[in-house]
């Protein structure tokens, strides 16, 4: 499980964070929406230690992520796969080197095993064939299907989203969205989504989480979220000016 | 006045405490052999193998132009073998470190800056430590050690070519025997000549990727960060080198 308690972060003198709390279930995807820069992307990269709060924490599975150590961290991190907004590709490194970078971490793996994870990983984003080609000569969907692929290849217990539709267009979103339950379904992963494609929430999510202004606005299962009366989280799901 | 001395002191010392943070937090990356062996070796090719063409170049007419310069300086008044001495010792002691190290700023400072930068824009540094990898075993550790070595094998070549065209030069354009030009070289040699020099050029070594580690990883922006990164890595490697140079001079000298 992860829970955010009461976790505070500014940068400077701009408060990004201002008491987020909230609790994510084993094998539920929550997806975490909001507007534009109110932090959703800084709260995801807490889970993982990328960034440490100002006040309160992070606990994953029962620890801190605050007070890991080194190896604390490292122990927590490979339980957890990372799907960024770019993808985040090693770009001078094939799309298969790219997944055996976080497989090779682990001691564990042979190369046969590791060669096996990177292939079943490749079928399950739909992209058999594409081990050599250097990630510059992938589409931005193909990018972010191989982002999801390294995460899934490190069968992690979650999967972090961020922003996985962002920037693609219908069809391409479509195939992520179908992905990314896909991987919930065959693999049994937590998954937390951030995102502001209110067609993937509805598609991805168990429960929908708003954050607005550096906490949670309202928490509820997609039907909820969809019959609300919140007059910020109404104008947000229907995208409309005022 | 007083407000922005003290900010200027403030901003000195918090540069002071990440460089330490900095280099505290490789130093823990030592023992994390398994992760920082492999990129060790592919960075020894790159910084090593790769510089050599450049490097060699500036120390080959470097060695021409001693000889040719030290000769129309003692015309006359000092025996003409001490042309070997001069340029080996130039070569040794000064300029086949301090040539090849500001090249190599210039080379490796300003790519590292430039390769550790893009993947800090890109996210692919983050990428790295969500894998479970430390950024300072698999990136910064690598490239440090792999400077420290190879800087004083690169400059030792690049010491022996400027002597070998010093010498070349001495035959051919200034009708110097070899036995004159190896006698004025052995002349003043000592042992010391050679380790100062290579040890001067592991520090530049060390300095160089130092900074373009660190330069690099602090990157913020864009292309425009990564451009800025990439001056800021050439700017303070050339100026760090000039300043360990001298140190090196009083302290060993």
């Amino acid at each position: 499980m992860i829970e955010f308690q009461d976790v505070h972060k500014a940068f400077g003198p701009k408060t990004v964070l201002d008491g987020l709390s909230l609790k994510i279930a084993d094998a539920e995807t929550l997806v975490l929406i909001g507007f534009s820069g109110t932090g959703k992307s800084v709260a995801l990269k807490h889970i993982v230690g990328l960034l440490h709060p100002d006040a309160g924490d992070v606990i994953v599975d029962g620890k801190a992520v605050s007070t890991l150590d080194r190896e604390g961290l490292t122990t927590l991190r490979e339980g957890i796969g990372y799907v960024f907004q770019f993808a985040a590709l090693f770009d001078s490194m094939t799309v298969a080197q790219n997944l055996e970078l976080g497989l090779r971490r682990r001691r564990e793996l042979s190369d046969e095993e590791i060669g096996d994870r990177v292939r079943e990983a490749l079928a399950l984003v739909d992209l058999s064939g594409t081990e050599e080609r250097l990630p510059a000569e992938l589409s931005g969907g193909m990018r972010k299907r191989v982002g999801i692929a390294r995460a899934i290849a490190l069968r992690p217990r979650y999967i972090l989203y961020d922003e996985p539709t962002t920037g693609l267009d219908p069809v391409t979103s479509a195939v992520i969205d179908r992905l990314m339950v896909r991987t919930r379904e065959h693999l049994g992963v937590t998954g937390v989504v951030v995102t502001h494609d209110m067609r993937s929430a509805y598609t991805v999510g168990d429960r929908i989480a708003m954050l607005f202004e550096g906490r949670i606005r309202q928490v509820g299962t997609v039907a909820e979220i969809q019959e609300t009366e919140d007059p910020v989280v109404r104008q947000f799901i229907e995208g409309r000016a005022e | 006045m007083i407000q922005a001395i003290g900010r200027r002191g403030v901003a000195a010392v918090e540069a002071i405490g990440r460089i330490g943070h900095f280099l505290l937090d490789m130093l823990r990356a030592v023992p994390d052999i398994r992760t920082w062996a492999g990129p060790a070796i592919v960075q020894m090719r790159r910084i090593g193998v790769d510089s050599i063409p450049v490097t060699l170049f500036i120390a080959a007419f470097t060695g021409v132009v001693l000889a040719l310069q030290a000769s129309y300086t003692f015309t006359g008044a000092v025996p003409m073998y001490f042309v070997g001495t001069l340029v080996g010792k130039t070569m040794m002691l000064e300029l086949g470190p301090v040539l090849a190290g500001l090249a190599l700023a210039g080379r490796v400072g300003a790519s590292m800056a430039a390769e550790l930068g893009t993947m800090k824009v890109t996210e692919q540094v983050d990428a790295l430590e969500t894998l479970a990898y430390d950024p300072q075993s698999y990136l910064v550790f690598p490239r440090v050690l792999a400077g420290t070595v190879m800087f004083p094998m690169i400059i030792a070549f690049a010491i022996a070519t400027g002597i070998v065209t010093g010498w070349l030069t001495s035959l051919v354009l200034l009708d110097l025997s070899t036995i004159d030009f190896l006698k004025g070289l052995k002349l003043f040699y000592r042992f010391k000549d050679t380790w100062f020099g290579l040890l001067k050029s592991a520090s530049f070594g060390a300095t160089i990727t130092l900074v373009g580690c660190m330069v690099g990883l602090a990157t913020r922006g864009g292309a425009e960060g990564v451009g800025k990164s990439t001056t800021r890595a050439v700017v303070y490697s050339a100026v760090l080198l000039l300043l360990l140079d001298a140190f090196w001079a009083v302290v060993l000298l």
